[in-house]
C-alpha cells in the first residue's frame, strides 16, 4: 500500500510589516492509496496552502510530506494537480493538452495515443479532441484538465476547487464524473472545496479545517461517496443522514466564521 | 478657415446623405444591428465604411480644388493670370498733375513672357510696363521714365483716382497697389484662394513625381532604393533588437539576478526617446549604415525586452504549476509554456517596436544619410521640391501602415488564442 503521509507540518512566514502569519500548525494526516478525501473549511484556514505543500510548490517550515516513503521536495509527475480554472495551455489542442504529460516524458505518439483517446472518451470529449481549448465551455475545459491529469498517471491527484467555477448543473455532472474516475482508476484524491454538499458527496474522508492558525479541526469518514458511485447524486442527497451531516458541518463552519468575524470586529474596535 | 468650413460642410452633408439616403437601401440584419444601446457601447460602434471612403475622397477633393488640380472638376478661384492695367497720378512740385497707365502682365511662375508693350503717352508722367508672376509682387519705379522724377520732388497722389500717400495700399483691378515708404509702387496681383505649387503642389504633380523618381531616381538613388534602404535598416535593427531583447526579457522574467541587474538599465533607457540618441550615435558610429542600425537596435531593444518580460510575468502561475506537476523540466516549461504564453505580449511589443523603428529611421535619415526615404524628403525640402516631400510623406505613411497590417496578420495567424483566454 502506497501512502501519502503528512507529518506534523507547520507553515509560518513573515509579512513586510514585521508581523507573521501562521498558515498551518501541526497538521498530520495519512492517506492510503485509493482514498478520496475532501477538505473543507472557512476561508483563510490554509486549505490551499496545504495543497500547495502536498504538490511541492511550497516548502513547509516544519515537518515533512512523504509519498510512498519518499520525501516531497518539489512538484513531480507522481502528484497531479487540477486547478479551479483548468490552467490549460491555450496554444495546444485538446488532445495536445491531454497528452502533455506523456510527451514531456519523451513518450512517442504510438505509446500514448490509445490511453489519451480512451481518456477523451471517458470525459466525453472525443469529438472535440482537435478543437482549441479556448473554444470549449468551462465544464468541458475542466474535463480536459481532469483528463490531462489522468493521462499522466499520477499516484495522487490534488484538486483545488476544481468545480468551483462551474454552474450548478455542470457541477453536479462533474461530481458524478469525479466519483466515476475515482472508482475506475483507484487513484488517491485530495479535493479542496467550498461547498459542504460537494465535500460530503465526494469525500470518503472529510477533513474540516479551522483558521488562525490553520489546523485540522475534525475528520469524518463518510459513506456517501461509495454509495454515490454510478448513482444519481440527487438520490444520495435525499438521504436523511446526508442532511444531518450537512447541517452539522455547516453550523460548525458557521461558528468558525462567526468567531473570525467577532475577532476582526474586536481588532477593528 | 474657408477650407475648414468646407470640410465641416462636406462632413455634415455626407452624413445626412448616407444616413437618410443610402442606408434606406441597405439594411443590416446582424446581431449588432439589433442593439438599441449603441451610445456608450464601444463594441456596437463599427466604422461606417461610407464615411471612410468619403473622408479620403474629401481630402483629395479639397487638396485638388485648392491647388487647381486637373483631376478635380471644381476649383477654388485661382490667382489672376493675364494682362491688366492701372493708372497713377503724379504730382509735380509745382502742383501740376499728370496721369500715366501701367500695363501689367501677370504670368505663371516658370513660364517666360515678354513685357507688355505700351505707348509712352503724353504729359510728364509716362506709361509703364510691368511683368509679375502669379502669387508674387513686383516693385515698380514708375518715375524712371518720367520727365519729373521723385528726385525732382514728384510724388504719386492717386491710383485709379483714389488718393494715396506713402505706406497706403489700394485695390485696383486684379490686384493691389501699395505705395512704399520711398514713394515707389508695389503691385501684387490677386492671389485667389489656391495654394501656390511650391507650398502645396496638386495631386497630379505628386503622382508624376512618383513615376519620375521611380524611373530616374533622386539624389543618385531611385525611389525604390530609397525606400528599400529605409526598410532594410528597420528590419535589421528591429531583428537585432528582438534577438537580444527577447532573451534578455525572458532572463529578467525568470531570474532575480538578471532582473536586479538590468532593471535600472532598462527602466532608465526606456523613457529616453531614440531620437535623443541620434547625436551620440553619429559621434560614435558616424552617419553610415552601422550608426543607423545601432540606433534602431536601441530603439527596438528596450521595447522588446519589456514586452518579453511582461510576457513571462503574464503566465498564470497555475499553468506553470500544472506543467511542473505534469513532469515538465525547466527547459520543457520554457519551450511549451512560457514561450507560447508570452507570444501575444511579444507581438504587441513587436508592433510597437516596428512603429517606433520606422519613425526613428525616417528621423535619423532626416539628420544625415546618403539614401533613404527621410533623406529624400529632407534634401527635397531644401530645394523647395514640395511635391517630392509630399510624395515621401505619403509613401512613408503607407509603408508604416502596411507594416502594422502585416504584423497584425502575422499575429492572428501565430497567436490565435490572443484575447480569448
Amino acid at each position: 500500500m502506497s501512502t501519502l503521509s503528512i507529518e506534523n507540518i507547520s507553515m509560518r512566514f513573515d509579512l513586510p510589516n514585521g508581523s507573521h502569519v501562521q498558515a498551518l500548525q501541526n497538521v498530520s494526516l495519512e492517506l492510503n492509496t485509493g482514498e478520496l478525501m475532501s477538505v473543507l473549511g472557512p476561508s483563510g484556514c490554509g486549505k490551499t496552502t496545504l495543497l500547495n505543500i502536498l504538490a511541492g510548490f511550497l516548502a513547509p517550515t516544519e515537518g515533512q510530506v512523504t509519498l510512498n516513503g519518499r520525501r516531497v521536495t518539489g512538484p513531480d509527475a507522481e502528484r497531479g494537480m487540477v486547478f479551479q480554472q483548468g490552467a490549460l495551455f491555450e496554444w495546444m489542442s485538446v488532445r495536445d493538452n491531454v497528452s502533455f504529460g506523456p510527451r514531456m516524458k519523451g513518450q512517442r505518439e504510438t505509446q500514448f495515443r490509445q490511453n489519451v483517446d480512451h481518456l477523451l472518451d471517458v470525459v466525453g470529449l472525443r469529438d472535440f479532441k482537435d478543437k482549441a481549448v479556448y473554444e470549449l465551455s468551462g465544464g468541458m475545459q475542466q474535463r480536459v484538465a481532469l483528463a490531462r491529469c489522468l493521462a499522466n498517471e499520477p499516484d495522487v491527484i490534488l484538486m483545488d476547487e476544481p468545480l468551483g467555477a462551474l454552474d450548478a448543473l455542470t457541477r453536479e455532472k462533474m461530481q458524478g464524473l469525479v466519483l466515476k474516475l475515482w472508482k475506475e482508476t483507484g487513484k488517491t484524491i485530495i479535493l479542496i472545496t467550498h461547498s459542504v454538499e460537494e465535500a460530503l458527496l465526494l469525500g470518503e474522508r472529510l477533513l474540516v479545517m479551522a483558521p488562525r492558525p490553520g489546523r485540522i479541526h475534525r475528520e469524518y469518514r463518510l459513506p456517501f461517496a461509495d454509495a454515490g458511485v454510478g448513482k444519481d447524486l440527487r438520490e444520495v442527497k435525499k438521504d436523511p443522514d446526508f442532511g444531518a451531516k450537512r447541517e452539522e458541518i455547516l453550523s460548525m463552519i458557521w461558528d468558525m466564521e462567526e468567531e473570525i468575524m467577532g475577532r476582526t470586529e474586536e481588532v477593528g474596535a | 478657415m474657408i477650407i475648414l468650413v468646407i470640410y465641416v460642410a462636406i462632413f455634415t452633408a455626407a452624413f445626412f446623405v448616407v444616413r437618410f439616403g443610402v442606408r434606406k437601401f441597405r439594411q443590416l440584419n446582424d446581431f449588432t444591428s439589433l442593439k438599441t444601446v449603441t451610445f456608450g457601447d464601444e463594441s456596437a460602434v463599427r466604422p461606417d465604411r461610407w464615411a471612410s471612403v468619403i473622408s479620403v475622397l474629401t481630402i483629395f477633393l479639397i487638396w485638388g480644388a485648392f491647388t487647381g488640380s486637373k483631376w478635380v472638376p471644381v476649383h477654388a478661384p485661382g490667382p489672376f493670370v493675364g494682362d491688366t492695367q492701372f493708372t497713377y497720378t503724379l504730382e509735380a512740385p509745382d502742383g501740376r498733375r499728370d496721369d500715366a497707365t501701367v500695363f501689367v502682365r501677370v504670368f505663371k511662375v516658370g513660364e517666360t513672357v515678354s513685357e507688355p508693350e505700351a505707348e509712352p503717352g503724353d504729359g510728364f508722367a509716362r506709361n509703364d510696363v510691368l511683368a509679375v508672376g502669379a502669387w508674387r509682387s513686383q516693385l515698380l519705379l514708375m518715375d524712371k521714365n518720367d520727365e519729373i522724377t521723385r528726385e525732382d520732388g514728384a510724388r504719386v497722389v492717386a491710383i485709379d483716382g483714389q488718393p494715396v500717400t506713402e505706406g497706403q495700399t489700394v485695390s485696383v483691378a486684379d490686384g493691389t497697389v501699395a505705395v512704399t515708404a520711398k514713394g515707389s509702387l508695389n503691385f501684387a496681383p490677386t492671389k485667389g484662394m489656391q495654394m501656390e505649387p511650391i507650398w502645396l503642389p496638386p495631386p497630379e504633380a505628386v503622382v508624376a513625381r512618383v513615376a519620375e523618381i521611380a524611373n530616374s531616381g533622386y539624389q543618385n538613388f531611385t525611389l525604390w532604393e530609397h525606400l528599400y534602404w529605409s526598410l532594410f535598416r528597420v528590419i535589421v535593427g528591429f531583428a537585432l533588437g528582438a534577438l537580444v531583447g527577447i532573451p534578455l526579457g525572458y532572463a529578467m522574467g525568470l531570474s532575480d539576478w538578471f532582473r536586479g541587474w538590468f532593471d535600472p538599465i532598462v527602466e532608465f533607457m526606456r523613457p529616453v526617446p531614440p531620437l535623443a540618441l541620434i547625436p551620440l550615435v553619429i559621434i560614435w558610429a558616424g552617419i553610415g549604415e552601422s550608426g543607423k542600425i545601432i540606433l534602431l537596435f536601441l530603439a527596438a531593444l528596450w521595447i522588446m525586452t519589456i514586452s518579453a518580460r511582461a510576457g513571462v510575468s503574464g503566465v498564470a502561475i497555475s499553468k506553470v504549476h500544472a506543467a511542473y506537476s505534469l513532469g515538465a523540466s525547466k527547459w520543457q516549461l520554457m519551450r511549451h509554456v512560457i514561450v507560447p504564453n508570452s507570444l501575444p505580449e511579444i507581438f504587441t511589443g513587436a508592433r510597437v517596436a516596428m512603429g517606433v523603428c520606422w519613425g526613428t529611421v525616417v528621423a535619423a535619415e532626416l539628420v544625415a544619410a546618403e539614401k533613404g526615404a527621410g533623406m529624400m524628403i529632407m534634401v527635397a525640402s531644401r530645394f523647395q521640391l514640395t511635391d517630392i516631400v509630399l510624395m515621401g510623406i505619403i509613401l512613408i505613411g503607407i509603408i508604416g501602415y502596411g507594416i502594422d497590417i502585416l504584423m497584425r496578420k502575422a499575429e492572428n495567424w501565430l497567436v490565435p488564442w490572443k484575447g480569448r483566454v
